[in-house]
Parts: structure tokens; C-alpha cells; sequence
């Protein structure tokens, strides 16, 4: 497994350099670093002199790609692309167009986002799949039928209504959770309840209906009918053998996603005023600061593949015929 | 100046509005007690039931149900004691702890992120709003009186001023031989900086804290975590050191290029330190963030510290409009030591700079500087005696606004800027008594005003209840739609042209865009100069008469007919142009979300109405900024706010020398309007006081411009902002910054509010809580039945 962990690893490397040099490319057709200085330093008295200050003092006086000026080596290395990309690869972020520490402000954001993102993930699935057994246990009579029917319901409203109408409802209307902030700390638990409220309400629809389904093909096969047969209730034969048998298909879908839970929420934490990375990337592309946003989606794409990777290792434990190699 | 997010300045409550909400208050409170009590005993009677169960005495049971396990039991009894206890903390939806809200603190917000907070750098509303609680430049603005007056801050008296000829002999203000101003600055004494480890020296007398390492800053998250903190007087070569370190171009000081056209010796300083530097950052291989440079090695030939308390500035000519720069905090001051402390590569590495920590000697220290959280600031406990202005009422402001008159600033012992990105949640905490003050989005504007037959707006009873007050005051801004001079079609100043613009300047109308678009929180503008600076003439005498007539006391817009006569005249009757074809005009914007759809078409309603068909040309905004410096528009909106109350800063939008096309896109004259006359009379106009001949050419200018009608004017944006009963001392002064000091809250009648509006629904628990317990009982009874009932039917077929 240790052999396949590190291949896959090494695989990463040319996924990140060609999602970096579609990020560089992507961003330089859209701004110039002309843009990013005048976005820096203000529209008004900027004057051209201070933009080619700027833009000598963060390295955005050199060529994108290729520098025809060097000689050598250098054509390709005294380039951004190049100067700017070996750094990540170290996870070393350097500083934000603005002069702040991404590393540190990386950290510091981190904390909040899983503050909301685990919690809402945890409580959302453990309660998710609890639910669909349930309707499983009653499958085919009307609390089926109507569990159904509400499940489509949620999925069809969007999630900025829960968002606004849990706001209204929970603390305009019934004054029991603060509208929004947040402490760290259990002082701050009373900021959470509502996001993680409304995060996983917003998401049963969708999770009952599709882990319902799996549980109903599992219902349908042998090895249930064999257990039936043998006697065991429905309750023993759903925990004892269905529920396990059916995380293989709900780990695709689940495992990839925790790593990326680092990476927050931007609707959830700009309503609830969470000072996590939700929002860190889009404010980051609308202050055109070309330094976070680098940042933002090499992070974002090494942690999809981290997740990748524990999906594939999360097989071998619920399913002992499925070895790496 | 640019304008980010309001920090919301307020100004006076009507004393009748405040009688009346007084005698309101009145009634609440004795209900509030009365619900208080009640709550009490329902509190304690639950915390005694849970209590009870606590120690094992079954008060009631519900085994009735059949359950084996009492866990339903023990998460109700948890949940009561939860509940009693609650009725000594604070409410439970306050974002607040129970010692923020009983403490003398002003709670605000901001949307936007302030980016920088070192003084030289930032230049955006929403950073001085935090920026202007803790750095004190030599002036500021007279909190009450109007029109707008300078008074000293830091300085003993205002600056004495010298005009020298070019020998640097003094010769009278009024001589045509000035060549030079000297103003001599004296501070006053005693004045302190904010406890700051920058300042801190061991027994040998050498800095603490300027030689850390990352071990000894494991437990620093900001400046107020150093263990020994220490302050020193404020002293003239502070400010002498904050203007070299603007004058230093790897500062990216904003206003560096303005001010080396004035003070003397500047771009030579600056010339020679920023190759200096430079030439340092490479033999070092440092950055300029972590690499101090010791500017004090250099002078600039034009500034000069005199003494400990007094230092000079000589400006070349005259420009009389330097004392209004002399508040803004470029110019307040910076101690070496902080330059030297933050350039420390472990502090920078953990955003400890002095564009995050700022240190200065006023009001307020910023503790804490969580751009994506929150920012706190606390009162300075050195702060030298400042005490709240004892006149200069203006007329008709609220007496009450002298009632603190003599007592020493500040008020508040602390103020919380929280962040809030969105509206909804904003408002809400607002309306919950957890803001005290907010401005009035879209959103929220049916909420919070009605608006009369009349026109006149007015507070929603709702509000009103609530002893909410309202404000509404015209900014000192400019929102204008422009036309590119230098374009074939659209601009020119033959008569033609002229009439062409005042065509669609007619057309186009305002009066009824601030009703669609702003829910007429707007001003229909009649020239460049906004209400509150000087040359703005209020009335009759004041409108744009190619634009306006005036009626039965009031301002008309000219007819439409009389727009299409000058179409006519302009060669092109009822739109079409000589070649017969219909006329076609475009219109540059950055505005492209689907919000901006509505305004659009009805700019294109507008332009037919006169047959003219308009294209609009729309972008981001990048494109568009560069369209414009590129003078690539035929027409585009834009908006400029007020640096100063002085009418130059905004006839120099249409100055000649600042068109973007003669001055390779940096300049500000984006309708690249380029009169002779206008020019001339500018450059008479621009460094003369406020006198009677001022006004007169001021005047002059204006008819130029109406006639010329480079702009179609636009509008003076209105700004509404409500704040609570509690907040006092508030009065609206959109060009001072530093006003924070002059607030005071009145924590008592706060606490009592929050608690009356946020008391806790509980019944909608209780009765969810219900439904899932009596909802199991027939789930286990439906499974039960179920399991039960196939076993019968298999034994029934096999019998």
C-alpha cells in the first residue's frame, strides 16, 4: 500500500504544475499587472511611476512564461511562472499582493472553517444515513412515500432560503442563537449551532434519496434474504449487514471530500460571519491578488487528491477483496 | 477620496423625535418588568424540576410511553436546568458576552476588509475609519461647526504660516513675489504614544524587543501580547520621519507624486532614498517589508524639526489648500522605533507590520487586527487631556449635543468592529440592538423608511418605536455621467457639439433615476461643487439653466421639446444626422450584473426619447478604467468624493492639465475637458481663500461649464444612517474621520433594550421537541406490527 501511496503522490506532481500553469494562464488574460498594481494601490493619484514600482517590488515585471531577454536556462526560470510555482511546491506561499503572510493567514482561517465544515459533515451524515435506514426499515409505505416527497422538497429550495429563513426564524423571530459571529473556543459553540443546523438540513434531501437508494439495492440482494431467513429482524439485518455492505458506494462520495473541508464554505461563512477560507479565494479574485489565489487552488487541488487517495486506502477496510497496488 | 464600506458618521436626533421617544420608553420599561418577573418564575419553577431529577426524585415521569431508557427524560431535565440558569446570563442570541455589552463599548461593523492601516499607504474610508481612532495628524476638523473648520490636534495653535520670495525673504501674502509658504508647526507638550513593545529598553538601554526570535514570539499574536510594554512622547521628528517614509517609493505612499509638486526638496529625498534603498534590498537579497532603512540618516532640504516641538514645512508658492492635507493621516506621525521593531522578519512572517499593528498617539489603540473577524479598539490610557467641544453649534443642530461640554474625550471605553458581509444578517443585529448604528441598504429601506406624498422620508413606525434615529445627509460627492471631450461626435466645442450635449443632459433625468434607483436618496447635481463646500449656491441662483428652469420656487427640468429643438440645432433633428441615418451614441460601463440590466435600458429609454439610439458597451472593470485612460469612451458614469471642503478638489476634475489624454492616463480629468477660459480662471481660483471674489469666479467657471455641459452633472448622493437612542453625541461630518472620541452610550437604557427585544420563544421547541417523542411511540408500535404481521401470514399459508 506504502508503494502505491507514493506513486499516486508522484502522479500529483504533473496534475499540479498543469493546474498551476492553467491558473497562471487564466488569470493574466483576465488582469494585467497593471490592474493588480492600480487594484493595490488605489485608482486615484496612481501614477505610472508608482505601478512600475509595484510591480518590480512583487516580481510582476518579469515575463509570464518564457523571458526572451535571458540567456540559457534562464529564458525559462527568470519567468513568474517558474519563480512563483517551485515556491508552492515547498507549500511555501509567500506573501499576498497586500503584504500579508498567507501561511499565516492560511492558519489562522483554517480553524474556523472546520469549526463549521466538520461538525455540519459529521452530524450531517451520521443523521443522513440514519434516516434513510429508517425510511428503508419502512420501505414502500407512506412514511416512505412522504419522506420521499419532503426530501425532494428540501433539495429544491436553495440553500441561501434555509440560510435567511434560519436566520429569521432561529434568532429574529425566537431569539435563541446569535444571528451571526463567532469565538473560538465552547464560548463559540452557540455560533455554530445554526450553520450546522441549517448545513445539514440543507443537505438531507439530497443525502436520504441517494443513500435510500443504496440501501434498497442492498435490500434486494442475497445475502439479505439469507439473513431473513435465518431469522434476524429487519433492525439487525439493516445495522448488522446492509450498512456496512452499502459504505462502499457512500465512501466514493464522502472520503473525497474531507480534505477539502479545510477549505470552508463562502455562502455559509459570509451570512454567518465566520472567519474562514470560504471567502478567502473569492475576495482574493475580486482585490485581484494574484498571490492568494496561486495559493488558494494549489491548495485546493492538493487536498482534492489527498482525498482521492483516502477514498481509494477507506476501500480496503470495508472491503478486504479490494487490495492497492 | 475613494469610498469603501461607511462606517457609518451620524448626525443629529430631532429633540422632538427624542421627547417622544423618552415618553415611549417609559411604557416599555414597566412591561419589560413585568415579563422579566414572569420569565423568573418560569425559569426557576423548570430549574427546579431539573434539579429535582438531578438528585433522583421523579417529579413526573413519562414511562407512561413504554420507554425502557429514561434518556428523553434527562435531555429535557438538562435542557430546563439550561433554561433556569439562563436568567442570569446574558440574552441568547447576543454575539456579545455579558461584560462587552455591560461595558462603555461602541459595537460596529465592516463589510469590507480594510487592506492597509500604515498611514502613508492607506487612503480608502473603510481603513480610516480605524485608522483616524488612533493616528492624530497635526489637525482635524472642528467637530460641530459648519461649514467645515481646521482647529489643531496635535499642535498648540494652528501653524503659523510665512510666504517667502524666492530669496526666502518674507514678503506679504498678497505679493506677487511669493515664491515659497513656510508653516511652522508647534505641538503640543506631553502628548504620548500608545504602550507599545517598540519602545521597551532593557537595563543597558537597548531595545527589547528589537533583536526577536520566533521562539520568544510563541505566544504573540499582536502587539498587546509583549509582556513589557512602554511609551515615549510624542516628539516633532515623528512627523518629520512619517513624511520621509512616504517619500520612500517602496512604501507606495499614495499621495508621494502630489506632494513632491509642492513641498520643497521632496522628490529629490525621495529620488536619492529609494535608489538607496534599493541598492540595500539587493546587497541584503532582503525584502523592503523585512530589510530597515534608517531614514533619519537623510533630509529633505524643504522640512525641518526646529526643536523637540516644533518643525517647519516649506511649500513652493502658495497652496492654502496643504492644511487640509495636514488632517489626513499621511501626515500624522510615525515613531523610528516602530519602523525599525516591525521590519523583523518573525514579526512580518506572523503579520505583525505596521500596515496590521499600527501605533499612534490617539484616542484608541487598535488590540486587535482580524481583518476577516473582527478589529478592536481600546481607549488609550495615556491620552493627553482632550475635552469635547464647548461651541461652535451650528444652526439648527441639537442643543443637546453640548450637554457633554468640557469633559474629557474619549467617551467610550471601547468600540468592536465586527464583520458582516452581508445585509440581512446586519440589519437584523441591528434592529436586535447589537449594532448601534447601520446604514439603510435596498433591502432594507421599505423596512426602515416612508416616504411622504411630498418626497419627504421618514422612520417606519416599526423603527420609530424601537427609539430609532434617523439621518439623512447630502454627501460631499459628485456622482456624474461624463462625455469624452476628445471624441469626433460627442465632444468638440463648436456650438453644435455643445447643444448636442445639453440635448441629452436634459434628457437624461435624474430627478427621476434617484427616485428608480436610489429611492431618492439623491440630489440632482447642478454642477460640479456639492452642497457644503464652498461655491455651492443653494436656490435660484444656483441651477444649471441649460438644464433647469426654476418655478414657483422649485427646480423644472427643461421640457423635452426644448431638448429636442437643441437636437435639432445640433444637426440632428429627431435623431437623425444628416447622412439620415439615426444617431448612435455609446455608453462605457462596468456595470454588467443583473441588477445593472434595469438602469441600463432605462439609460437607452432615455436616449430615445430624443430618437438617439444609445449602445451600451459593457465590461469589467478593468477594461473600463483602461477604456478611460485611453479616452476610448464616448460617454461613461463615474463619482468622485471630497479629500478636502474646498472647491478646488473638485473643479480640478475638469482642469485641463489632469485630461487623461495629456497626461498619459494618469490624470483625472476623465471627460478630457479642455477650456482656455475655464483653465485660466482654475488656475486664478485654486490657491485663493474663501472671499466674495473667490465665489465670483467660481461662479464664472460654472457657467463655462454649464454652457460647455462636458458632464450631464448627475447627482450628490444622499447617505440615510439610523443609530439608537442609546448612542449620544452623534452629528454628521463626512470629511473627519477621528470621530469615535465624541461618542458616548448610554449602557443601562442598551442592556435593558437588548434584553426587552430578544427575549427567548420557547414554545416552538417544546412543541418540535413533542412531535419527535410522540412520533416514536407509533414508529416502534408500525415496526412492531409490521415484523409481527409477516410472521402470521407465513403461518397462515402454511397451514
Amino acid at each position: 500500500m506504502f508503494e502505491y501511496i507514493i506513486k499516486r503522490f508522484l502522479f500529483a506532481v504533473p496534475i499540479l504544475i498543469g493546474v498551476n500553469l492553467i491558473t497562471f494562464a487564466l488569470f493574466f488574460m483576465v488582469n494585467t499587472p497593471e490592474d493588480m498594481a492600480r487594484a493595490q494601490l488605489g485608482a486615484k493619484q496612481t501614477t505610472p511611476e508608482m505601478i512600475q514600482s509595484w510591480k518590480v517590488e512583487n516580481g510582476y515585471d518579469k515575463p509570464l512564461f518564457f523571458n526572451g531577454d535571458a540567456a540559457g536556462f534562464d529564458k525559462v526560470t527568470e519567468t513568474l511562472f517558474s519563480q512563483e510555482s517551485l515556491k508552492l511546491f515547498a507549500f511555501d506561499f509567500g506573501q499576498s499582493d497586500s503584504g500579508r503572510q498567507i501561511s499565516a493567514d492560511i492558519q489562522e482561517r483554517m480553524g474556523p472553517s472546520l469549526a463549521i465544515a466538520l461538525p455540519t459533515f459529521i452530524i450531517g451524515l451520521v443523521t443522513t444515513i440514519a434516516l434513510a435506514l429508517l425510511i428503508v426499515l419502512f420501505r414502500g409505505s407512506t412514511l416512505d412515500t412522504v419522506t420521499m416527497m419532503v426530501a425532494v422538497a428540501i433539495m429544491s429550495v436553495s440553500g441561501l432560503f434555509y440560510i435567511i429563513a434560519g436566520q429569521v426564524l432561529f434568532s429574529k423571530v425566537w431569539h435563541w442563537v446569535p444571528i451571526s459571529g463567532y469565538t473560538p473556543g465552547w464560548e463559540g459553540v452557540k455560533f455554530l449551532i445554526l450553520p450546522v443546523l441549517i448545513g445539514v438540513f440543507a443537505g438531507l434531501g439530497a443525502g436520504m434519496r441517494w443513500y435510500r437508494s443504496i440501501f434498497l439495492e442492498e435490500m434486494s440482494k442475497d445475502y439479505v434474504r439469507t439473513a431473513k431467513a435465518k431469522g434476524l429482524s429487519d433492525i439487525k439485518v439493516l445495522f448488522g449487514h446492509v450498512l456496512h455492505n452499502g459504505m462502499l458506494p457512500i465512501l466514493t462520495g464522502v472520503v473525497v471530500v474531507i480534505p477539502t473541508l479545510f477549505m470552508g464554505s463562502l455562502i455559509m461563512e459570509s451570512f454567518f460571519g465566520i472567519p474562514g477560507l470560504g471567502s478567502y479565494t473569492i475576495d482574493a479574485i475580486n482585490a485581484q491578488d494574484f498571490g492568494i489565489v496561486k495559493a488558494m487552488v494549489f491548495l485546493g487541488s492538493v487536498l482534492y487528491i489527498i482525498g482521492l487517495i483516502l477514498t481509494d486506502i477507506s476501500y480496503t477496510f470495508f472491503d478486504p477483496r479490494v487490495k492497492l497496488s | 477620496m475613494f469610498m469603501a464600506t461607511p462606517f457609518y458618521s451620524l448626525f443629529n436626533p430631532n429633540p422632538q423625535i427624542e421627547m417622544r421617544i423618552r415618553v415611549q420608553t417609559i411604557g416599555v420599561h414597566s412591561e419589560f418588568k413585568k415579563n422579566k418577573v414572569t420569565l423568573l418564575v418560569m425559569r426557576s419553577f423548570l430549574g427546579l424540576l431539573g434539579a429535582a431529577r438531578v438528585c433522583g426524585i421523579n417529579v413526573f415521569s413519562i414511562w407512561g410511553l413504554g420507554f425502557k431508557s429514561p434518556i428523553f427524560y434527562k435531555a429535557f431535565t438538562l435542557l430546563f436546568l439550561a433554561y433556569a440558569t439562563s436568567a442570569v446570563a446574558n440574552n441568547w442570541n447576543s454575539p456579545y458576552s455579558a461584560e462587552q455589552v455591560e461595558s462603555s463599548t461602541i459595537f460596529s461593523s465592516f463589510s469590507q476588509s480594510p487592506k492597509h492601516l500604515d498611514p502613508v499607504v492607506s487612503y480608502n474610508s473603510n481603513e480610516w475609519a480605524i485608522l483616524s481612532q488612533v493616528y492624530e495628524p497635526p489637525l482635524q476638523y472642528h467637530y460641530l461647526k459648519r461649514p467645515y473648520t481646521l482647529e489643531p490636534l496635535t499642535l498648540e495653535k494652528m501653524p503659523d504660516i510665512r510666504y517667502l520670495d524666492k530669496s526666502h525673504q518674507e514678503v506679504n501674502a498678497d505679493s506677487a513675489q511669493v515664491a515659497f509658504t513656510e508653516y511652522l508647526f508647534t505641538l503640543k507638550k506631553g502628548t504620548q504614544f500608545h504602550l507599545h513593545p517598540a519602545f521597551v529598553k532593557d537595563s543597558s538601554g537597548a531595545f527589547l524587543y528589537h533583536n526577536l526570535t520566533p521562539e520568544a514570539l510563541d505566544d504573540i499574536k499582536y502587539v498587546v501580547d509583549f509582556k513589557e510594554q512602554s511609551a515615549r512622547e510624542l516628539l516633532a521628528k515623528d512627523y518629520v520621519y512619517a513624511l520621509k517614509r512616504m517619500a520612500l517609493r517602496q512604501n507606495h505612499s499614495p499621495i508621494l507624486d502630489s506632494m513632491t509638486q509642492y513641498i520643497v526638496g521632496l522628490k529629490a529625498f525621495s529620488d536619492q532614498v529609494t535608489e538607496q534603498y534599493k541598492v540595500e534590498l539587493e546587497a541584503t537579497d532582503k525584502r523592503a517589508q523585512t530589510h530597515y532603512f534608517d531614514l533619519n540618516q537623510f533630509d529633505i532640504s524643504g522640512v525641518q524639526v526646529v526643536d523637540n516641538y516644533r518643525y517647519k514645512i516649506l511649500i513652493k508658492g502658495k497652496y492654502p489648500q496643504f492644511l487640509y492635507w495636514l488632517t489626513m493621516n499621511f501626515f500624522a506621525p510615525i515613531p523610528w522605533e516602530a519602523d525599525a521593531f516591525y521590519k523583523q522578519a518573525v514579526l512580518v512572517e506572523k503579520n505583525l507590520t505596521l500596515d496590521t499593528s499600527p501605533i499612534g498617539t490617539g484616542p484608541y489603540q487598535l488590540v486587535e487586527n482580524n481583518p476577516n473577524k473582527r478589529m478592536r479598539l481600546l481607549a488609550n490610557p495615556n491620552y493627553r487631556l482632550e475635552l469635547y467641544p464647548a461651541e461652535g453649534l451650528a444652526e439648527g443642530a441639537d442643543p443637546a449635543l453640548l450637554l457633554d461640554a468640557g469633559k474629557p474625550l474619549p467617551f467610550v471605553k471601547e468600540v468592536i468592529y465586527s464583520l458582516e458581509k452581508e445585509s440581512v444578517p446586519l440589519w437584523n443585529k441591528f434592529l436586535q440592538g447589537y449594532y448601534d448604528a447601520s446604514g439603510v441598504s435596498s433591502d432594507s429601506f421599505d423596512q426602515a423608511v416612508s416616504v411622504s406624498t411630498s418626497g419627504a422620508m421618514n422612520l417606519t413606525s416599526e423603527l420609530d418605536e424601537k427609539g430609532i434615529q434617523f439621518l439623512n445627509i447630502t454627501q460631499p460627492t459628485i456622482m456624474y455621467f461624463g462625455f469624452n471631450m476628445a471624441d469626433p461626435v460627442i465632444g468638440g466645442y463648436s456650438e453644435k457639439q455643445r447643444k448636442l450635449r445639453q440635448a441629452l443632459s436634459i434628457a437624461i433625468n435624474f430627478e427621476e433615476y434617484i427616485s428608480i434607483f436610489l429611492n431618492g436618496r439623491g440630489e440632482p447635481a447642478q454642477g460640479p461643487i456639492p452642497p457644503g463646500i464652498f461655491g455651492y449656491i443653494e436656490g435660484e441662483a444656483g441651477i444649471n439653466s441649460t438644464v433647469y428652469d426654476w418655478k414657483e420656487g422649485r427646480l423644472h427640468r427643461k421640457s423635452l421639446e426644448e431638448a429636442k429643438r437643441l437636437l435639432a440645432e445640433a444637426g440632428y433633428p429627431n435623431g437623425i444626422g444628416e447622412d439620415g441615418k439615426s444617431l448612435t451614441l455609446h455608453y462605457d460601463t462596468a456595470a454588467t450584473g443583473p441588477d445593472s440590466q434595469s438602469m441600463l435600458n432605462w439609460y437607452r429609454k432615455q436616449f430615445a426619447l430624443l430618437g438617439v439610439e444609445l449602445v451600451i458597451r459593457a465590461t469589467d472593470y478593468n477594461r473600463f478604467q483602461d477604456k478611460v485612460r485611453k479616452a476610448k469612451v464616448q460617454m461613461f458614469s463615474w463619482g468622485w468624493n471630497a479629500d478636502y471642503p474646498d472647491p478646488e478638489n473638485f473643479l480640478f476634475l475638469l482642469n485641463g492639465a489632469n485630461a487623461t489624454i495629456n497626461t498619459d492616463g494618469s490624470g483625472i480629468n476623465s471627460a478630457n475637458y479642455d477650456n482656455p477660459e475655464f483653465n485660466r480662471l482654475f488656475q486664478q481660483m485654486k490657491t485663493m481663500e474663501n472671499t466674495p471674489e473667490r465665489l465670483n469666479i467660481i461662479q464664472e467657471m460654472l457657467t463655462i461649464l454649464q454652457e460647455d455641459a462636458p458632464w450631464a452633472w448627475g447627482f450628490y448622493p444622499k447617505s440615510l444612517s439610523l443609530y439608537h437612542g442609546w448612542l449620544h453625541n452623534v452629528w454628521p461630518n463626512p470629511l473627519a474621520n477621528n470621530t469615535i472620541k465624541y461618542r458616548r452610550v448610554d449602557v443601562t437604557d442598551r442592556i435593558e433594550k437588548q434584553a426587552m427585544w430578544n427575549q427567548p420563544v420557547i414554545w416552538p421547541f417544546v412543541v418540535v421537541a413533542l412531535i419527535v417523542i410522540g412520533s416514536i411511540y407509533p414508529l416502534m408500535h408500525a415496526y412492531r406490527r409490521r415484523q409481527t404481521a409477516v410472521v402470521i401470514a407465513n403461518k397462515q399459508e402454511e397451514m
